[in-house]
């Protein structure tokens, strides 16, 4: 049986780690302060016998790093190609939640999204429509609340979904102002022409745009790297899917 | 490669000049779109409510509170740490004294060699057991509230209230969120390091966690300060002072940590401190009995397994050290011989200079190396309570000074070597590796000596 | 949008108030970082408590708390929203 990788992403202390906890019964560290994890961990978590394997990551305010927790992140999210991105929202500060996620549904299709902290915002007086969100980004939305170990049946029930392909998601894609545009569909074709399609090109077109350097290092480097172990491996996940236009 | 060459010319396609305007529209137009989806989809029903964490923040952060509160919750961790940990270590080293008269008798029972039982039984046996009553009861009390603070959010306050002095020695604000995590295990605050975005901020920090005591560490602190600083007091002002005093050293470690950065930033690493942002999340009330019940879990097994993996080898060379004999003096005597001039300089001896070398590996075992050592000279006492410990070293030509030294030292004294492993992987440098090596030593060295002699000019020993 | 002459900096807001940020005027990484924290053009920013020290300054940000020293705050203009 196929053995599927899930990877946790979000903001710094949304909870992702407290979340792999949950899941995996192993004991990560946490803490409420932004930037507790830094390196990856992963863990195993069977669900209705399927097993799924979670790596926490270190939280990140963007796919743009700063740091180098960040970059651990980021690297992980766009070149290790898990199976679904599991994005964990903090339900009480939704605004800079959506910032990243936004950023990474323009760079693949296999996201879930979960609104952490729950029990937080409920507190707080805040009501937040799942339905809503869900509808207008294209991809499941999942209240939970993962310390007290709340909504993680449906959780588990729409990611098996997600790595079955049953749920087939259509996340919204960001539009910019029309200049920004304009740039990014021609950056958008040369860069499929040259990396093929397993490489999420509009996103890509994107960091290129804005000059990430450390990204496109990191892309060289990967390339370089599959030059010599041959071949770019599992593609039949995210990275490959994603992308506007193009198709090769 | 051709493709890598079409990627470089694509990676120059926005002009340098035209980035930081392009960056700025492409993150406006994702925040405006956050901003729509939210006001889609959440109600906001109570704004009071929603900003409690403010009102929190007035008192914990406030002009008049801030410090004062800082102090008070370090000194109250301190004073439940000691409190709680005096009656289980007791109680903990005299289980393993009773456990270890039955293993003698046992060993006799069958005849074993003396040398066996040396061996398993005053090595491997005492070592280990000594670390266990030693560290496990504070750490098993300390992590707990610890984590508990941690939880409710209370670190990045800390941060945020001390800025001002990391920002006056040219250091990162976050700087005091690694030194934190310092408190747990300077391996692991290395690592942590990570969150401190400019390479000259983190190299501050990570050259200077080894200012802050580590879970290894400051048991010895707590040991030698109830033993030796807070004579004369009893019951709860005993554990007053002694909280007082390691406190002290823990204020003492800020000190020197705020100075060093601060004279590295004038030469070695200099520059003007980068930019700072530092998250405050709201606070969160913690799940009391499960937070607690896991930090503890998690130290409790952390210690046990240190004990087995460190503790019991080193106990076993130690013992071996002190049974051999070259001429009619065993090696480890020879060692303590020749450390011992320099050790009477610094106010301390030559055999605790050779616990701190031999302890190198992990600080934990660094008190009972010493005590092996000073029992490997004269009768075999059992240890099995704490004043009997006190009196190994009141027999060993203990002053208050050597205590307040070897504090001292411990507090300032060159990185364990899991640390100084982590420091050369995130630095990829032998020289920084050095220089983390080298700074703690010479200002452990210096501090204690330059102690020595004014206590001992004073005459007040 | 405003003529820059007439725009303040964030460091000069008082406690209480709100900012509207009009420009970032910062290069770099910490540009970076600072827009992906919701310091961007558009975005309103409410000012909230000083360190015990004066200095860092604590502000609301895209439904998050964050503080910024002066030599960050300076660098971010825009105008005071009166209420
Ligand atoms: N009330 C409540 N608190 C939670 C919940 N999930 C996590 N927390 C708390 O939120 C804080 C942050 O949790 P972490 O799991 O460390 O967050 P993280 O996303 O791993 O953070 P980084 O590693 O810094 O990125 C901790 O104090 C948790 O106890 C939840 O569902 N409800
Ligand atoms: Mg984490």
């Amino acid at each position: 049986m196929k053995e599927y990788t899930i990877a946790l992403a979000g903001n710094p202390n949304t909870g992702k780690s407290t979340l792999f906890n949950a899941l995996t019964g192993l004991k990560q560290h946490t803490g409420n302060w932004a930037g507790k994890t830094v390196t990856l961990a992963s863990g195993y978590y069977r669900y209705k016998n399927i097993p799924l394997k979670i790596v926490d990551l270190p939280g990140t305010y963007s796919l743009f790093s700063n740091s180098e927790d960040e970059e651990v992140a980021r690297d992980y999210i766009v070149f290790e190609k898990p199976d679904v991105t599991l994005l964990v929202l903090d339900a009480t500060s939704l605004e800079r939640s959506l910032n990243l996620a936004l950023q990474v549904l323009e760079m693949t299709d296999q996201v879930l999204i979960c609104l952490n902290l729950m029990d937080e915002a409920k507190k707080k007086g805040l009501k937040i429509n799942a339905k809503q969100l869900s509808k207008n980004l294209g991809v499941p939305v999942i209240p939970i609340s993962a310390r007290n170990r709340e909504g993680l049946d449906v959780l588990s029930d729409t990611l098996l979904k997600m790595c079955s392909g049953t749920i087939k998601t259509k996340p919204y894609k960001m539009k910019y102002r029309e200049e920004i545009e304009a740039k990014i569909i021609k950056l958008e074709k040369e860069l499929s022409e040259i990396l093929g399609p397993d490489y999420p090109a509009r996103w890509l077109a994107i960091r290129f745009l804005d000059g990430d350097s450390k990204l496109i290092a990191a892309l060289k480097n990967k390339l370089a790297s599959n030059g010599e172990g041959g071949g770019v491996h599992g593609s039949t996940t995210a990275l490959g899917r994603s992308g506007g236009g193009h198709s090769c | 490669m051709d493709q890598q060459q079409r990627l470089d010319a694509l990676a120059a396609v926005t002009p340098a000049e035209e980035l930081d305007h392009i960056r700025e529209s492409i993150v406006s137009n994702l925040f405006q779109k956050s901003r729509e989806l939210c006001s889609k989809s959440v109600v906001i029903q109570d704004k009071n409510q929603l900003y409690k964490s403010e009102k929190l923040d007035r008192i914990f952060t406030s002009k008049v509170w801030g410090f004062p509160i800082m102090l008070g919750l370090l000194g109250v961790v301190f004073y439940l740490t000691i409190a709680g940990a005096n009656v289980p270590s007791s109680m903990l080293a005299n289980f393993f004294g009773w456990v270890e008269g039955y293993i003698t008798l046992a060993f006799t029972a069958m005849n074993a060699p003396e040398w066996l039982h040396g061996l398993l039984v005053l090595g491997l046996y005492r070592g280990t057991s000594w670390v266990v009553s030693v560290m496990l009861p504070p750490m098993a009390i300390f992590f707990p509230v610890f984590a508990l603070l941690e939880n409710y959010g209370y670190l990045p306050r800390v941060a945020f209230n001390l800025d001002r002095l990391f920002k006056k020695s040219g250091a990162h604000g976050k700087q005091s969120l690694t030194m934190a995590m310092g408190f747990g295990c300077n391996a692991a605050a290395i690592m942590s390091t990570r969150i401190i975005e400019s390479p000259r901020e983190r190299m501050l920090a990570i050259l200077t966690n080894n200012f802050v005591p580590c879970n290894g560490r400051w048991p010895t602190l707590i040991l030698l300060a109830s033993l030796f600083m807070a004579v004369g007091f009893t019951g709860g002002m005993h554990t007053l002072v002694t909280a007082f005093v390691v406190m002290g050293m823990v204020l003492f470690g800020v000190i020197i940590t705020l100075l060093v950065s601060w004279m590295l930033s004038k030469t070695a690493l200099k520059g003007t401190p980068s930019h700072y942002t530092l998250e405050l999340p709201p606070y969160r009330k913690p799940k009391m009995l499960n937070t607690i019940l896991r930090a503890s879990l998690d130290k409790t097994i952390y210690v046990l397994r240190r004990a087995v993996k460190v503790a019991a080898p080193a106990g076993v060379l130690t013992w071996v050290l002190a049974n051999i004999y070259i001429g009619d003096t065993s090696i480890l005597l020879h060692f303590v011989q020749f450390l011992d001039p320099f050790g009477q300089l610094l106010g301390m001896d030559g055999f605790i200079l050779m616990a701190f070398i031999i302890g190198m590996p992990a600080n934990e075992i660094v008190l009972p190396i010493l005590l092996m050592g000073y029992l490997s000279t004269g009768a075999l006492t059992e240890v099995e309570d704490m004043a009997a410990l006190k009196q190994i070293f009141l027999d060993n030509g203990w002053t208050w000074l050597t205590a307040l030294n070897m504090m001292l030292f411990s507090l300032l004294h060159f990185p364990c070597g899991t640390t100084l492993v982590n420091i050369f992987k995130e630095t990829k440098s032998w020289k920084w590796t050095f220089v983390a090596f080298a700074i703690p030593t010479v200002i452990a060295i210096g501090v204690t000596f330059a102690v020595a002699q004014v206590i001992r000019g004073f005459g007040w020993v | 949008m405003k003529d820059q002459s007439d725009m303040t900096t964030l460091y000069l807001a008082q406690s209480g108030q709100k900012f509207l940020i009009q420009k970032v005027k910062i290069k770099g990484d910490l540009k970076r970082r600072l827009l992906d924290l919701g310091f961007v053009p558009g975005s309103v920013v409410e000012v909230l408590k000083a360190s015990p020290l004066g200095d860092p300054v604590s502000y609301r940000v895209a439904g998050t708390v964050i503080a910024l020293r002066k030599e960050e705050s300076q660098l971010l203009f825009g105008e005071v929203i009166q209420r």
